[in-house]
């Protein structure tokens, strides 16, 4: 066996990890905080991919430049979404949500079919390339990484930190005990669902700059979402970003070994698994 | 049985076989065509409803089933040369044994954590298929034009999947109801309400709920094997389209979560309103979008569907619409 | 003997809510459990009915052994209880919560002759009126009836009753008293966790006093009224204290 295949790909699937871990954290968090299963998690990654398509394609932003507009409209269209699609049913049984953000994704990915249609999009992005013997790292991946690494250092600083990330932290521990502190619930939530649907569109601006995509990858990685924060535990954001590196380790390495369209099958192998024998995920206590 | 002497249950049972045969004494095809699509949605949508509606647990990826069902018997037919009735039944009965040992596991998940496992499941089944060669793989299976010459053509053959619709529709219906109406039943709404407390009133809810999971595989899976022998090509995408199931969720929900009737009129409700955006031209590009906006609304305001709402507004329309 | 709990403990991680409870209750009797808050009561029931395996101990129903089974299998055996928060099951109707505990409790009467004993329970316990209505919309009082309702349905041999008078108006809490002497005089043998104390020493033939989940004291209400080990574990709670000597038989 190649060795230097296996190194190459190790580096990909670390960088690539980070990435699916910082687009994972969006839809923990929110599940953490508010016991939503965001099923409009993918459209808004997709959100994140166009935008910078047409932020840099149309206007001739540069990509990495557009992180500043995509994190408002990321928080914007989450809380925008919240208050439209949930707020009232946020103390309904699950069913509830998950067909209410579910709607959300139906009318999102209808809209984006319709502006940008179903066609493959890509962007033009290098950053050249480093080379270590005969590893290549592209730059591209990175700066993703770097992304990546910093939006999730500011967040641990903001939720650790700041008045505003601790009342997230007191709602997801309790609402109610944090509602009789004062704590305005509502709002709280309305922010955290901002935060978690801006992970997700960098996440998606970070992606947009790495693989082509269409309207519909981000439902894909909707469904990757959803395994990686099976793998380190529903509301976990640590766990996430772990699951994601396992993920992209998973899915760059095995490919050496298995045809890579067998990838998808052992990751939901091993997703229904971790459900069953460890549903609070490979880091989280036993007890379900 | 009580049930059989309920005359609701009869004339729900008269009123589909009737509207089913409209197109059959008025030799049109297209719109048998449309029925048979409807019926098809019916079964799914109320067969989704007895897991979900009776007992509470949302199988998202409930699709699974179908596309087991098609492949098993699809399978059967074109390399053993299985007579469609019995392939199809075959594959009814696998599609069931695969949800009663997956059931046994996931099961015992609740809420969110059953909602992904059944994603899970389907996504896993799926790519297993485009992966299995022996069942064509990424490429699928198609019937030669021989195939159908057993059945006295293709044109029959097409007849003879709509007749065999209409009765799986019946079936399904029926054992929506019987269920519903059953002792059996009660204890599945009592799982549903509260769990925990159930099992304090004398209720094994494992068992129950994998005899549930188990019923609710086999109707589905037999749609599946109708709808891919008619069309005589059966691929991993459209076998197991998750989008397909989550349209099903729709279903019960837009006509009542629970309900005998809600899925069924869920079901032709959804489909016509589709069937209308798509052929209109201001909407047809907007169809996903205004069918979004229609759930989300519904979701919001009218949670308990259309025939749920009519039940809980008129204590009269309770004691005929199950 | 109907039942007899020997030397049960439970612990949830660090706290130990039950402390080798021993205890036995004889067939027809009204057995009263106080104690003050916290005190692990409502855990007892848990252990009893099979909500949670005791951590060590055994307990015999009926001369069998039933540690750890399934809550299931003794509502089959003839074990019902009632919650101290209800749990009526929402979206159905009055009738049809009372229907399921007929249909899987002991006698697991097939759908029509459970509807028939339901129809008797409920008007026993006097909510006739409210057949139909969803189980959700009942006000509090008339939501503990239906507990108690659903419990019979099961023809029980020993019922639990967890703390059925709490939150009652006193109008209602005689009306309770009234369907608790009733299901006794049917010879049902009843456990009743109150801490309502006349109520407990009026009806009891014998009390047990938990206290941070160990019995401090067991015997007829008189003796256990002047226990001393008592008075003081309620006079830590001065309001408990003198709530539990004004209903001291006098
Ligand atoms: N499932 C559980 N997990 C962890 N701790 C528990 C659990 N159930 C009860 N406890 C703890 O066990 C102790 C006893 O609780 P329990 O409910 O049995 O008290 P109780 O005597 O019924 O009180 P009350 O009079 O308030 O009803 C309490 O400290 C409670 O917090
Ligand atoms: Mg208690």
């Amino acid at each position: 066996m190649n060795i230097e295949a296996l190194i190459a790909s190790t580096f990909d699937g670390l960088m690539l990890g980070f990435v699916f871990g910082l687009m994972a954290m969006g839809l923990t968090l929110i599940f953490g905080v508010m016991k939503v299963i965001n099923l409009g998690h993918g459209p808004l990654i997709a959100i994140g991919m166009f935008a910078v398509l047409v932020m840099s394609q149309s206007l001739g932003i540069n990509p990495y430049l557009t992180l500043p507009v995509i994190i408002v409209i990321g928080l914007l269209t989450g809380i925008v979404m919240y208050f439209v699609a949930l707020h009232r049913v946020i103390n309904s049984p699950e069913l509830t949500t998950l067909l209410a953000t579910f709607s959300v994704n139906m009318m999102i990915t209808g809209l984006m079919t319709v502006i940008f249609s179903t066609s493959p999009r890509g962007l033009d992005v290098t950053l050249g390339s480093l080379q270590f013997g005969r590893v290549t790292i592209l730059g591209t991946r990175v700066a993703a990484v770097v992304i990546a690494v910093v939006v999730t250092i500011a967040l641990y600083f903001f939720l650790y930190r700041t008045r505003q990330g601790k009342s997230i932290r007191a709602v997801a521990n309790n609402r109610g005990a944090a509602e009789l502190m004062g704590i305005n619930s509502s709002w709280v939530l309305g922010l955290s669902f901002g935060i978690g649907a801006m992970l997700a569109m960098i996440s998606g601006m970070l992606l947009a700059t790495m693989f082509s995509f269409t309207v519909l990858t981000g439902n894909a990685l909707e469904t990757k979402s959803f395994v990686i924060v099976v793998l380190g535990g529903l509301g976990n954001p640590t766990g996430a970003l772990f699951g994601g590196i396992i993920i992209g380790l998973l899915e760059s390495i095995t490919t050496i070994f298995i045809p890579v369209s067998w990838v998808p099958v052992l990751e939901f192998v091993v997703f229904i698994m971790i459900l069953l024998v460890r549903p609070n995920g490979i880091f989280g206590a036993r007890s379900s | 049985m009580k049930t059989l002497k309920n005359i609701s249950f009869w004339l729900l049972l008269v009123v589909i076989a009737g509207v089913a045969v409209v197109p059959i004494v008025q030799g049109n095809v297209s719109m048998r065509e449309d029925a048979f699509f409807i019926l098809m949605l019916v079964i799914l949508a109320s067969s989704t409803n007895i897991i979900m509606g009776y007992t509470g647990y949302v199988s998202f990826g409930h699709i699974v089933y179908f596309g087991t069902g098609g492949y098993v018997a699809f399978y059967l037919m074109q390399t053993f040369q299985w007579h469609f009735v019995l392939a199809a039944l075959v594959g009814g009965v696998a599609a069931s044994l695969l949800a009663f040992l997956l059931g046994n596991a996931v099961l015992r998940l609740r809420g969110a954590y059953f909602a992904l496992s059944t994603i899970g499941i389907n996504e896993a089944v799926r790519a297993f298929v485009s992966n299995f060669e022996p069942l064509g793989g990424s490429i699928g299976m198609f019937f030669n034009f021989s195939m159908y010459d057993a059945y006295g053509g293709a044109k029959n053959a097409g007849q003879l999947a709509y007749y065999a619709m209409v009765v799986l529709a019946l079936m399904t219906i029926a054992a929506s109801f019987l269920i519903k109406k059953s002792k059996f039943g009660l204890g599945l709404m009592s799982i549903r309400e509260d769990q925990d407390a159930s099992m304090v009133l004398g209720i094994n809810p494992s068992r129950m709920k994998v005899i549930t999971y188990t019923i609710s595989a086999f109707f589905p899976a037999i749609a599946g094997a109708i709808f891919f022998f008619k069309n005589g090509l059966i691929e991993p995408g459209p076998a197991f389209e998750l989008h397909r199931s989550v349209e099903a969720l729709v279903m019960v929900m837009l006509g009542g979560f629970g309900t005998v009737t809600g899925p069924i009129v869920g079901a032709v409700v959804y489909e016509r309103l589709r069937g209308f955006l798509i052929t209109n031209e201001t909407f047809s590009n907007f169809h996903l979008v205004i069918a979004g906006a229609m759930l989300l609304l519904i979701v919001l305001f009218v949670p308990a569907g259309l025939v749920g709402w009519l039940r809980l507004r008129f204590a009269a329309v309770r004691r005929f619409l199950e | 003997m109907i039942l007899s709990v020997e030397n049960v403990s439970k612990r949830f991680g660090g706290l130990q809510a039950l402390d080798k409870v021993t205890l036995s209750v004889n067939e027809g009797e009204i057995f009263g459990i106080i104690g003050p808050n916290g005190a692990g009561k409502t855990t007892l029931f848990n252990t009893i009915n099979g909500v949670y395996p005791p951590t060590e101990g055994r307990i015999k129903f009926r001369g069998e052994d039933v540690t750890g089974l399934p809550p299931f299998d003794l509502s089959k055996r003839g074990l019902a209880r009632t919650y101290q928060v209800v749990r009526p099951l929402g979206e159905l109707t009055v009738r049809e919560n009372v229907t399921v505990g007929a249909c899987f409790g002991r006698e697991n009467l097939p759908l029509e002759k459970a509807e028939k004993v339901a129809d008797e329970i409920l008007e026993f316990v006097g909510l006739t009126a409210r057949n139909d209505m969803l189980a959700s919309k009942l006000n509090v009082a008339q939501k503990k009836r239906l507990e108690m309702a659903r419990a019979l349905a099961a023809r029980p041999i020993l019922i639990l009753l967890d703390e059925v008078l709490a939150g009652l108006n006193p109008q209602e809490v005689a009306d309770m008293l009234g369907v608790v002497r009733k299901i006794r005089e049917q010879g049902v043998t009843i456990i009743m966790i109150e801490h309502l104390m006349h109520a407990v020493m009026n009806l009891s033939d014998r009390v047990f006093v938990l206290d941070y989940g160990a019995q401090i004291a067991e015997g007829t209400p008189q003796e256990v009224s002047n226990h001393p080990k008592v008075i003081e574990a309620y006079l830590g709670d001065p309001e408990v204290a003198k709530r539990f000597l004004e209903g001291t038989p006098s």
